[in-house]
């Protein structure tokens, strides 16, 4: 690899490497975002439960998240809480549940929000019906609320996605940290940022039409709203 | 028969006592309107017969079931009290089958088949049976109206709730929901029925209650309240709207 090959013969020298972090980038988003979904759940009936002590377990998770930087947990997880305990996780488990108490944190605040979206009137419908709670929940606040959050979940799948690339930071080879170590080998570092970012546009652009594409599919089927 | 018994209900939201000591008996078969300028009390009051509202003090008896004591199970009283609402609060999600059908099937009161042919009757009653995989946005505030009736009736009640069911339509859509009422009334459905609708309560009411700041103020037969107020609120009421 030296200065004198064109960008497109670089390109071609570089890929598979930078194709190998870009695999773990997904790897990485899409384990994060499956046990975040989870997470995000749990957090949000905890935050809905009449149950006071819950209230208190999601409320203390979610100052924590969203009061410290991602760097810092990520750090603080993999080096911290790894030497305090003295065990042994991967680079790669570190980054996938920092990630995903992540997502979790801000993905539960969704979830909230969209169930407070759905008219108070739903809710009294149902039960006026005789349906018990949990029932007029599962068959209709929840269904609603779940078209209402779907742009806002997307988004926050979009935001994790980018947020790989700082675990670059731990020493989690995914894209981001592949193209630092080409850039290390031989500085040309304004070719290989463009390409890592035309990646990641790339992996992002499909992410956003798949998610149109759910959105429409759901306005259709369902009639208007 | 008593169908539903209140003595002496109070309820308070925070600070503000909206219902100061209501009693009322309601008996089967028995029409009975609630009339009064906003924020007398009347939707709570409504409210707290199948305690969407929380019941401060006093009880409430429905059916012999007292809902205000703790073990009282609620859900089943509210199987056989029907209610609808000003906004209609049909489910947008589903279709105007779905909306009648989803009670009585969860419940286990009807097998899917008989709740769907309960349901087709139902809307055929209110006029509306080609309009089954509709969903309520496709729908007019009176169409949507008379579906939120279908719904609640296909719970086969004893008992039916109306809060303001005409304030949030349209004018020329007023008179058909009023039409599906009267039917009920005249096939013989205890009523209780909070409305701003004064025709509709001199026509169809066997009792009106005028309700004023959390009190019955005065309450007989359509005439006498209406042709013949006691109470000078009522007066000062009446004068106001008729």
């Amino acid at each position: 690899m030296n200065g004198s090959t064109n960008f497109f013969e670089y390109v071609i020298q570089i890929l598979p490497q930078l194709l190998k972090g870009m695999s773990l980038t997904i790897q990485m988003t899409v384990y994060s975002l499956v046990l975040a979904m989870i997470v995000g759940i749990v957090s949000c009936m905890f935050t809905i439960s009449k149950v006071k002590v819950l209230n208190w377990i999601s409320a203390t998770y979610l100052s924590i998240i969203r009061g410290t930087p991602l760097m810092v947990q990520a750090f603080f997880i993999y080096f911290g809480i790894t030497s305090a305990l003295d065990i042994r996780i991967s680079i790669f488990t570190a980054s996938v549940i920092v990630l995903c108490l992540n997502a979790g944190a801000y993905l539960s605040e969704i979830f909230r929000s969209g169930i407070l979206a759905v008219n108070k009137g739903q809710m009294e419908a149902a039960r006026s019906l005789g349906l018990p709670h949990s029932v007029a929940m599962r068959k209709i606040i929840l269904p609603q609320a779940i078209r209402i959050v779907i742009p806002s979940v997307v988004n926050q799948f979009i935001i994790t996605l980018k947020d790989t690339s700082i675990l670059s930071v731990i020493g989690c080879a995914e894209l981001m940290f592949e193209g630092k170590q080409i850039i290390a080998r031989n500085l040309r570092s304004f070719e290989t940022y463009a390409i890592i970012a035309i990646m990641y546009y790339i992996l992002i652009t499909i992410m956003t039409k798949v998610s149109k594409i759910i959105e429409r599919r759901l306005a259709n089927d369902k009639g208007k709203s | 028969m008593t169908k539903v018994r209140v003595e002496n209900l109070k309820k308070n939201f925070g600070k503000l006592e909206v219902l100061k000591g209501i009693d009322l008996e309601v008996r089967e078969g028995e029409v009975v309107c609630l009339i009064g300028p906003s924020g007398s009390g009347k939707s709570t009051f409504l409210r707290c017969l199948n305690r969407l509202e929380e019941i401060t003090d006093g009880t409430v008896i429905v059916d012999d079931n007292d809902i205000t004591v703790k073990g009282c199970n609620i859900n089943r009283v509210r199987e056989n009290i029907g209610m609808v609402f000003q906004q209609f609060n049909l489910f947008p999600h589903l279709n105007v089958l779905e909306n009648i059908m989803l009670a009585p099937v969860d419940r286990k009161k009807m097998t899917k088949e008989e709740a769907k042919e309960k349901a087709q009757s139902l809307l055929a009653t209110v006029g509306l049976e080609e309009k089954v995989i509709e969903y309520p946005a496709n729908l007019s505030g009176g169409q949507q109206q008379r579906v939120a009736i279908a719904r609640a009736l296909a719970m086969e009640p004893d008992i039916m709730l109306f809060d303001e069911p005409t304030s949030a339509l349209d004018p020329e859509m007023v008179g058909e929901v009023l039409e599906v009422m009267k039917k009920l009334a005249a096939d013989g459905m205890t009523m209780i029925v909070v409305t701003h609708e004064m025709g509709f309560a001199k026509e169809v009411a066997d009792r009106v209650i005028f309700m004023d700041g959390g009190y019955i103020v005065e309450e007989g037969s359509p005439e006498e309240v209406f042709e013949n107020p006691q109470n000078k609120r009522t007066q000062d009421f009446l004068n106001k709207v008729l």
